[in-house]
């Protein structure tokens, strides 16, 4: 490896590492990967079997509920995997050890996602583990569309992860509230349990620009034995890669806001509005 | 031209060039005026002194110098390489160490020392460490969380950190204000060794008159964003008509006289 491409591999890496040894030396950390997926597959669990032992149309609600719900922890953790990185160096003040550093915007931002693929890795397993164990069900029930749908949940979650981020960069340690509630936010219009017809249409109007929600239309077309349109994954991806440029748009332009205005070296003080 | 004879000339340029190299700059911030037009150098094994009381402009310099603050003018080549141009080469160079920097206090001494020498790319880190952990005493500390240590311990894991990789441009603000006397006279050796015996030079700003006088080779003194003294700070309280350092920096911040050199 050539010395240009060894320090950009570095640096990257570094800034991953820096995750796996916050995860490694404390509890709290590796518990917050598992713990509320491994609720929400419970919780989600009994009440599908429930609502299949009082309908009596003999519909199966695990895969839609159950899977929905899944895909759904699965994106969000996949974001908050972006945002929780992050939010290391806000809570410990260390961007300024950082970006005094020949670390790029892009390495820092590609360290982020590398951390989260790992992180939101971790969580899918364990739902996978426990949604199948206890309550049957099968990712292979979906086919492998199943697949492309992940990486499309995947591709925005990173994008919403790195514009939340951006946003924290931008307004302060106290605009993290902003972030935390962004996917439930965004859920009502994604269709998560739902088929988006259900939604007035101005909140149609929103969904068909939510990757997820094609997601989840495609999803219930699988259930009902029926194939994706292409053109539906295709769009899905259209409107992940714009995010994802839009995103990474987002936050260098906030980067460089930081360094003209010092933010960087007061950013505490939340003294730049 | 003898391709010797052009290596050996650059090789002079080289040595003779500064390390630092700053011209013109400028910081506003809106309707305020924190740098105004400063231009100084850093020599090769040079420790320069950046002397000035709170708000003076030390930080907003140094923070420009490390490429977090963009000047509003002015320009800053390190080894000759413009900054804003160079920002990673640059920095590759550069090292930092400063009392309202720390390092995060949820990592380890090992961990931390991990991380930022990997973000400087150090090859063969494992023994670089090692040999740093020697070099500033942290050995028995290297695998307690940095937030666990004194104030005093966890300034010298940031000059640890600011050695890693070898900086040509050594940048430290009040590197000794939280350690005792004996410990921050340990360090001010360390940073003479460096200077020493490397090709690197030293901006250092202290508000310890005593060090300075000790540690530094020249001092620029600053006040309301501008350089107004500059010189030799063992001869440059006598030639203003003062006894000690000191004297003259409380002379220079109540009534700064106009540019010039000691």
């Amino acid at each position: 490896m050539d010395d240009r491409m060894y320090t950009h591999v570095s640096r990257i890496a570094a800034i991953v590492l820096r995750h796996f040894y916050l995860m490694r030396g404390n509890f709290a950390r590796m518990m917050s990967l598992f713990v509320w997926v491994a609720v929400d597959i419970i919780l989600w669990g009994f009440i599908t079997r429930y609502l299949n032992t009082v309908t009596a149309s003999g519909y199966d609600f695990v895969p839609v509920l159950l899977g929905a719900v899944l895909l759904w922890d699965f994106f969000t953790r996949v974001m908050q995997g972006v945002t929780m990185a992050f939010f290391e160096d806000v809570w410990t003040r260390n961007f300024l050890n950082l970006f005094a550093t020949p670390l790029s915007v892009t390495e820092y931002v590609s360290g982020l996602v590398l951390s989260s693929i790992a992180t939101s890795a971790i969580g899918l397993v364990v739902m996978l583990v426990l949604a199948s164990l206890i309550f049957g069900l099968s990712f292979f029930a979906y086919g492998t569309v199943i697949i492309p749908f992940l990486l499309a949940l995947f591709l925005f979650g990173i994008a919403l992860g790195i514009i939340g981020s951006a946003i924290v960069l931008r307004f302060g340690p106290v605009s993290e509230w902003f972030i935390w509630p962004i996917p439930a936010v965004v859920a009502p219009f994604a269709g998560v349990f739902y088929p988006v017809a259900t939604l007035p249409q101005w909140m149609q109007y929103i969904a068909q620009l939510l990757p997820p929600s094609w997601v989840f239309e495609g999803l219930r077309m699988v259930i009902k034995g029926g194939t994706v349109p292409a053109h539906m994954l295709l769009w899905s991806f259209a409107i992940d890669a714009v995010y994802l440029v839009l995103a990474c748009w987002l936050f260098t332009r906030v980067y460089r806001y930081a360094v003209h205005t010092g933010l960087f070296a007061r950013y505490s003080a939340e003294s730049v509005t | 031209m003898d391709s010797r004879l052009h290596a050996g000339m650059e090789k002079e340029t080289l040595v003779s060039s500064p390390v630092l190299d700053v011209a013109g700059l400028r910081k506003e911030y809106g309707a305020m005026l924190a740098v105004d037009g400063v231009s100084f150098s850093v020599g090769r094994r040079e420790i320069v002194g950046l002397l000035g009381p709170n708000g003076a402009g030390k930080t907003t310099i140094i923070s420009m110098v490390l490429g977090i603050l963009e000047p509003t003018a002015g320009s800053i080549h390190i080894e000759g390489m413009d900054i804003a141009a160079h920002r990673a080469q640059v920095l590759m160079r550069t090292n930092f160490a400063a009392v309202y920097a720390p390092l995060p206090g949820n990592l380890t001494v090992w961990e931390n020392l991990r991380i930022f020498g990997m973000l400087y790319g150090i090859r063969d880190l494992t023994a670089r460490i090692e040999s740093l952990l020697a070099e500033f005493n942290l050995d028995h500390f290297r695998n307690m969380k940095c937030g666990l240590l004194s104030t005093g311990e966890q300034t010298r894991v940031c000059l640890a950190k600011a050695m890693l990789n070898r900086p040509e441009l050594l940048l430290l603000d009040e590197p000794t204000a939280s350690l005792d006397p004996a410990r921050a006279h340990e360090v001010r050796m360390v940073i003479r060794e460096f200077s020493a015996q490397g090709a690197g030079g030293v901006l250092w700003t202290s508000q310890n008159m005593y060090e300075v006088e000790e540690v530094c080779d020249r001092v620029l003194f600053l006040a309301r964003g501008r350089i107004v003294l500059e010189g030799d700070p063992k001869t440059l309280p006598l030639a203003h008509g003062k006894k000690t350092l000191e004297e003259l920096f409380i002379a220079v911040t109540r009534e700064p006289p106009t540019a010039a050199h000691g």
